[in-house]
C-alpha cells in the first residue's frame, strides 16, 4: 500500500461526539494526575522518614515509613490502572493523532515504560522487603522508586511539551516526515518549565493532602508524636514547594507568552493586541499594565490579542480563563499558608497551634488538587482547538468509531466506584492499630 | 530494521501472556476457592502474586507503546476498529486493579468474598477481551484506516472467540503450575496438590482448545491457517504442541519448576508462529515494511530500549530472585544487619538533627535561585532553577530534621488511638 494512501486513510472523519471524547479523556486525566503526584512525591517522603529512623533510632519514623509505604503501594496500584487506561484511550479516542504522530513522540512513552517498570519492581521490593532485607539495603531500594517516579513523569511531560510546542518533523501530504524523535522530545523549550512545574506541584498536592488528613486528627485532639511527625514531614515538603511554585509559574507564563500567545491571551480574555495590557481580577478590578508586566516583565510590552487569529483557532476562552485564575488564586493562598507554617516551624521549633491555621491546612489538601486540575485545564484546554499545536486539529485526531457516549458513561461509573473504593481502603488502612507497624519483628507484613 | 520492533512486540506479548497470564489465572482460581475452606488457597495466591503484580502488567504497556511508536498507522487502525474489546479489556483492568488494592482493607469474610468475586470475574474478562483483539488482527478483519472495520464482527468471530477462550484457559493453567510450585517451596503440600489438580484440568482444556484451533482457523482465517501449516509456521506450531504436552507430563510427575519453563516455551512458540504465519503483512494490504516508522524513529526506540534494558534486566532479576528464593515468604526470619542507632545514643548525638544555621543557609540559597530564575532568561535561568530546586531540597531536609522544641508529651504509640 503506497504511503499517501495510508495517510489518507486517516483523514478527517465525522464524529458527532468530539466534545464527549475530549471530556472522557479529561476525566481520565483528572483521575490519574493526583495519583501521579503521589507516585512522584510520596516515595521521597517515605524514604526520608526511614532515613530519619536510621539516623535517630526513633521508632516513630519507622512506624510512619512502614504505614506510609503501604498507602504508597495501594495508590501506586490504582495509578497503574488509571495510567493503563490513558494509554488505551490514546488509541481508542485519538487514532488519527496516534497514526500520524506516534513515530514522533512515541519514544517518550517507550522510555516512560521502562521507568514505570523500574518503579513497579522497586516499590514491590521496598514494601514487601521490610524486615526481610538488611536495613541499609532496604533504605537503598527506595532510591530507585524516587528516581523512576521523576524520570517517568519527565518522559510523559516531554510528550505533552511537544504537543504544545511541536518540532522535530515536517508535514508532507498529511504525513510526518524527517522525524527527529530525540529533538522533538528533548530539544523543546517547553520541557523544562512544564517538568519543574509538575514536579513541584506533586510535592504541594501530596504534602497538603497528607496535611489535611493528619491535620484533621490534630484538630480532633490527637497530638501524638506520630501525628506531629507525619504533619512535620508532609507540611514541610508542601510549604517549601508552594512558594517555589510561584516563581516556576512565572517562568511558565513567560514561556507561554512567547510561544503560545493565543493561549496567554485567553488567560486574560484579551481581545485586541495591546501595548501595556492590563490584568483584570474578578469582579472588575483592573490593574493597568499588569498583564504585560507578568507576561514579559515589562509594563510596556505588547501582548498579542485573540483577534489576531480567526475565531476557529481560539480556545474556549471562558474555561481557560476561569481555570487560570483558579490556579493562580489557590497557588497564592497556599504559598501564604506555607509561609506561616515555615515561620512557626523554624522560629518556634513546633507546629502552629492556631485552630485557624489547621482549618486552613485541612482545606489546603483538596484545594491543591483543584489547583492541579485547573492547571491541567489551563494548559490543555488552552491548547485547543489543536491536538498538536498549530499542526493538527483535535477534530482530525478523533476516532470514527461510534459509541463514545456509552464508553464515557461506563467509564464515569467505574471511576466513581474506584474513587469510593480508594477512600474506603485508605480509611481502613488508617484505622489499623499503629502497633502493627511499630513492631520490628513481625511476620505479618504480608497482608499489607 | 522494520521488523526488529515487531519481534520485540511479540516477545513482550509472550512475556505478558506468561507472566500477566499467570496473574489473571490466579484471579480466576479464586472462583474455585470460595468460603472458609478456600481461604488457604486465596491467601497463598495473594502472597505469591502480590510482589510481582504491578511488574507483570507493565508488559502490556510495553506492547502498546512499541506498537504505536513503530507502527503508528497499524496501531491507529487496530485501536479504532477493535474499540469495543479494547475498551472492555480496559474496564477489566480497572476493576481488577481496584479489587486487588481493596483486598488489603477487607476485614470480614463477606467483604473478602465480594472483592474476591470481582477480582475473579475481571481476571477472566480481561484476557478474554484481549484474546478477541488478537483474533481480530490475526483473522485479517482490521482494514487500514480510522474505524474502517466492522465494529462487531471484527472481534466476534470464530478466530477471536477461539483465542479469547484459549487465553483464559492458558492463564488458568500457567497460574496453577506457578502456584503449585510456590506452595511446595514453602512446604504447603495440601495447597500444592490442590493447584496440581487445577493445573491438570486447565492444561487439558487448553490442550483440547488448541487441538480444535486448526479446524476453526481453516474456515475462518485461511491465511493464518496456511501460514501455520507450512514452513516455519508449522515448525512453531508443532514445537508449541510438543512443549504443551511435555509441560503437562511434568505437572503429572510434580516437576513444577521445569513445567513452568516448558509451558512458557509453548506460549512463546505459538506467539512466534502467529508472527511467522502472518508475515509479511501486519494488516490486510499493509506490510510490516510499509507500516514501520522511519529508521530514525526505530533506531531511537532501539537505543532507548537497549539503555532501558540495561537497567531493567538486573532490577527484574533482583525482584524474581528475592521472590523465588522465598525472601518474601512469611516464614523468613528478619535479616540480621547493623541495627539503626538506638534512640538514647542518637538523642545525645548533636548531628542527628539539623541546625538553625543550616536551615537559614539552605533557605537563602533557594531564595537566591528563585531571584535569578525570576529576573533572567536563557542559560542563566537554568542556573537559577538548579539553585532553587537544589536549595529547596536541602531546605526540606534541614527544616524537617529540626529538633522539636518540647520533649514529647505523649508517649508513643499513643494510648488514645
Amino acid at each position: 500500500m503506497p504511503l499517501d494512501l495510508i495517510a489518507s486513510a486517516f483523514g478527517p472523519v465525522q464524529q458527532e461526539y468530539l466534545l464527549e471524547a475530549r471530556q472522557m479523556q479529561a476525566m481520565s486525566f483528572v483521575a490519574h494526575i493526583p495519583l501521579v503526584c503521589f507516585g512522584v512525591a510520596f516515595p521521597a517522603l517515605v524514604v526520608f522518614a526511614e532515613w530519619r529512623h536510621h539516623r535517630t533510632g526513633d521508632p516513630v519514623y519507622r512506624t510512619l515509613a512502614r504505614r506510609w509505604s503501604k498507602i504508597m503501594l495501594a495508590l501506586f496500584a490504582v495509578g497503574v490502572v488509571s495510567g493503563t487506561i490513558l494509554s488505551f484511550e490514546l488509541g481508542l479516542l485519538w487514532p488519527g493523532f496516534m497514526a500520524t504522530f506516534g513515530d514522533v513522540f512515541g519514544l517518550g512513552f517507550t522510555l516512560e515504560g521502562f521507568s514505570f517498570f523500574i518503579e513497579a519492581i522497586f516499590i514491590a521490593i521496598y514494601v514487601y522487603g521490610w524486615d526481610r532485607l538488611p536495613p541499609r539495603t532496604h533504605l537503598l531500594t527506595g532510591i530507585p522508586v524516587i528516581v523512576s517516579g521523576i524520570t517517568g513523569s519527565f518522559f510523559v511531560i516531554a510528550v505533552n511539551a511537544w504537543m504544545n510546542n511541536p518540532s522535530g518533523f515536517r508535514m508532507e501530504n498529511g504525513e510526518a516526515v524527517d522525524v527527529d524523535p530525540w529533538g522533538a522530545l528533548f530539544g523543546n523549550s517547553y520541557l523544562a518549565h512544564e517538568m519543574v512545574h509538575m514536579y513541584v506541584a506533586a510535592y504541594i498536592v501530596a504534602g497538603f493532602l497528607l496535611g489535611s488528613i493528619y491535620g484533621w486528627q490534630w484538630l480532633k485532639g490527637n497530638r501524638s508524636r506520630y501525628v506531629r511527625t507525619a504533619l512535620t514531614i508532609s507540611l514541610t515538603a508542601a510549604a517549601i514547594a508552594a512558594p517555589v511554585q510561584l516563581i516556576v509559574g512565572d517562568w511558565a507564563a513567560r514561556t507561554v507568552a512567547k510561544e503560545q500567545p493565543i493561549k496567554l491571551a485567553s488567560f486574560e480574555d484579551l481581545q485586541e493586541t495591546t501595548k501595556g495590557a492590563p490584568f483584570d481580577i474578578p469582579p472588575g478590578i483592573e490593574i493597568p499594565d499588569m498583564l504585560s508586566l507578568l507576561a514579559f516583565h515589562d509594563p510596556n510590552a505588547t501582548v498579542i490579542g485573540l483577534d489576531s487569529v480567526p475565531p476557529d483557532d481560539r480556545p474556549p476562552v471562558g474555561i481557560v480563563r476561569a481555570s487560570f485564575l483558579t490556579m493562580v488564586a489557590i497557588g497564592s493562598l497556599l504559598a501564604a499558608l506555607a509561609a506561616v507554617f515555615l515561620y512557626v516551624r523554624v522560629r518556634k521549633r513546633r507546629l502552629p497551634e492556631s485552630r485557624w491555621f489547621w482549618r486552613a491546612a485541612i482545606a489546603a489538601g483538596p484545594l491543591s488538587v483543584v489547583a492541579l486540575i485547573a492547571g491541567w485545564v489551563t494548559t490543555e484546554v488552552g491548547r485547543q482547538p489543536w491536538v498538536v499545536y498549530g499542526v493538527m486539529r483535535t477534530e482530525d485526531a478523533v476516532t470514527g468509531a461510534g459509541g463514545i457516549p456509552i464508553g464515557y458513561a461506563t467509564l464515569a461509573i467505574v471511576y466513581a466506584g474506584v474513587l469510593a473504593a480508594v477512600i474506603w481502603i485508605l480509611r481502613r488502612l488508617a484505622a489499623r492499630p499503629l502497633e502493627e507497624d511499630a513492631a520490628t519483628t513481625t511476620g505479618g507484613s504480608g497482608h499489607g | 530494521m522494520a521488523e526488529i520492533p515487531i519481534v520485540l512486540i511479540l516477545v513482550g506479548l509472550a512475556a505478558y501472556t506468561v507472566l500477566g497470564g499467570a496473574d489473571f489465572g490466579a484471579g480466576l482460581w479464586e472462583l474455585t476457592a470460595r468460603g472458609e475452606r478456600g481461604s488457604a488457597l486465596r491467601d497463598h495466591t495473594h502472597r505469591s502474586m502480590a510482589p510481582v503484580w504491578e511488574a507483570n502488567h507493565v508488559w502490556l504497556i510495553f506492547v502498546l507503546v512499541m506498537a504505536w511508536t513503530c507502527y503508528p498507522e497499524a496501531f491507529g487502525s487496530i485501536a479504532s476498529t477493535l474499540t469495543i474489546p479494547l475498551f472492555v479489556a480496559g474496564v477489566g483492568i480497572i476493576l481488577r486493579g481496584a479489587a486487588y488494592a481493596l483486598r488489603a482493607g477487607t476485614t470480614t469474610p463477606r467483604e473478602e468474598g465480594a472483592i474476591s468475586l470481582l477480582f475473579a470475574l475481571s481476571s477472566i474478562l480481561t484476557p478474554f477481551a484481549l484474546g478477541l483483539v488478537v483474533g481480530g488482527i490475526a483473522s485479517g478483519r482490521v482494514p487500514v484506516g480510522n474505524a474502517q472495520g466492522d465494529e462487531i464482527t471484527s472481534w466476534w468471530n470464530g478466530t477471536s472467540l477461539l483465542i479469547g477462550v484459549l487465553a483464559v484457559a492458558t492463564a488458568a493453567y500457567l497460574a496453577a503450575v506457578y502456584l503449585a510450585a510456590d506452595a511446595r517451596r514453602i512446604g504447603s503440600d495440601d495447597v500444592a496438590e490442590a493447584f496440581r489438580t487445577r493445573a491438570l484440568v486447565a492444561g487439558l482444556v487448553a490442550g483440547a482448545l488448541a487441538a480444535a484451533g486448526p479446524f476453526i482457523l481453516s474456515s475462518d482465517a485461511p491465511d493464518i491457517y496456511d501460514g501455520l501449516t507450512s514452513g516455519a509456521g508449522l515448525v512453531a506450531l508443532l514445537a508449541s504442541g510438543v512443549a504443551g504436552v511435555a509441560a503437562l507430563a511434568l505437572v503429572v510427575t510434580r516437576r513444577y519448576g521445569a513445567a513452568r519453563l516448558v509451558a512458557a516455551a509453548a506460549v512463546a512458540a505459538i506467539v512466534a508462529g502467529w508472527g511467522l504465519a502472518q508475515r509479511p503483512e501486519i494488516l490486510p494490504g499493509l506490510t510490516i515494511d510499509e507500516a514501520a516508522a522511519s529508521d530514525t524513529t526505530i533506531t531511537a526506540v532501539l537505543i532507548g530500549f537497549a539503555v532501558g534494558l540495561l537497567i531493567l534486566a538486573p532490577s527484574l532479576a533482583y525482584l524474581f530472585r528475592l521472590l523465588l528464593t522465598g525472601r518474601f515468604d512469611p516464614a523468613t526470619a528478619p535479616q540480621p544487619g547493623p541495627a539503626p542507632a538506638d534512640a538514647a545514643a542518637a538523642a545525645a548525638d548533636p548531628t542527628a538533627h539539623s541546625s538553625l544555621r543550616t536551615t537559614l543557609i539552605t533557605g537563602a540559597v533557594t531564595a537566591l535561585g528563585a531571584g535569578i530564575t525570576f529576573v533572567s532568561n536563557g542559560p542563566l535561568r537554568s542556573i537559577g532553577v538548579a539553585l532553587m530546586l537544589g536549595g529547596a531540597f536541602a531546605c526540606f531536609l534541614a527544616v524537617a530534621s529540626l529538633d522539636e522544641a518540647d520533649p514529647p508529651a505523649v508517649p508513643f504509640p499513643t494510648p488514645e488511638r
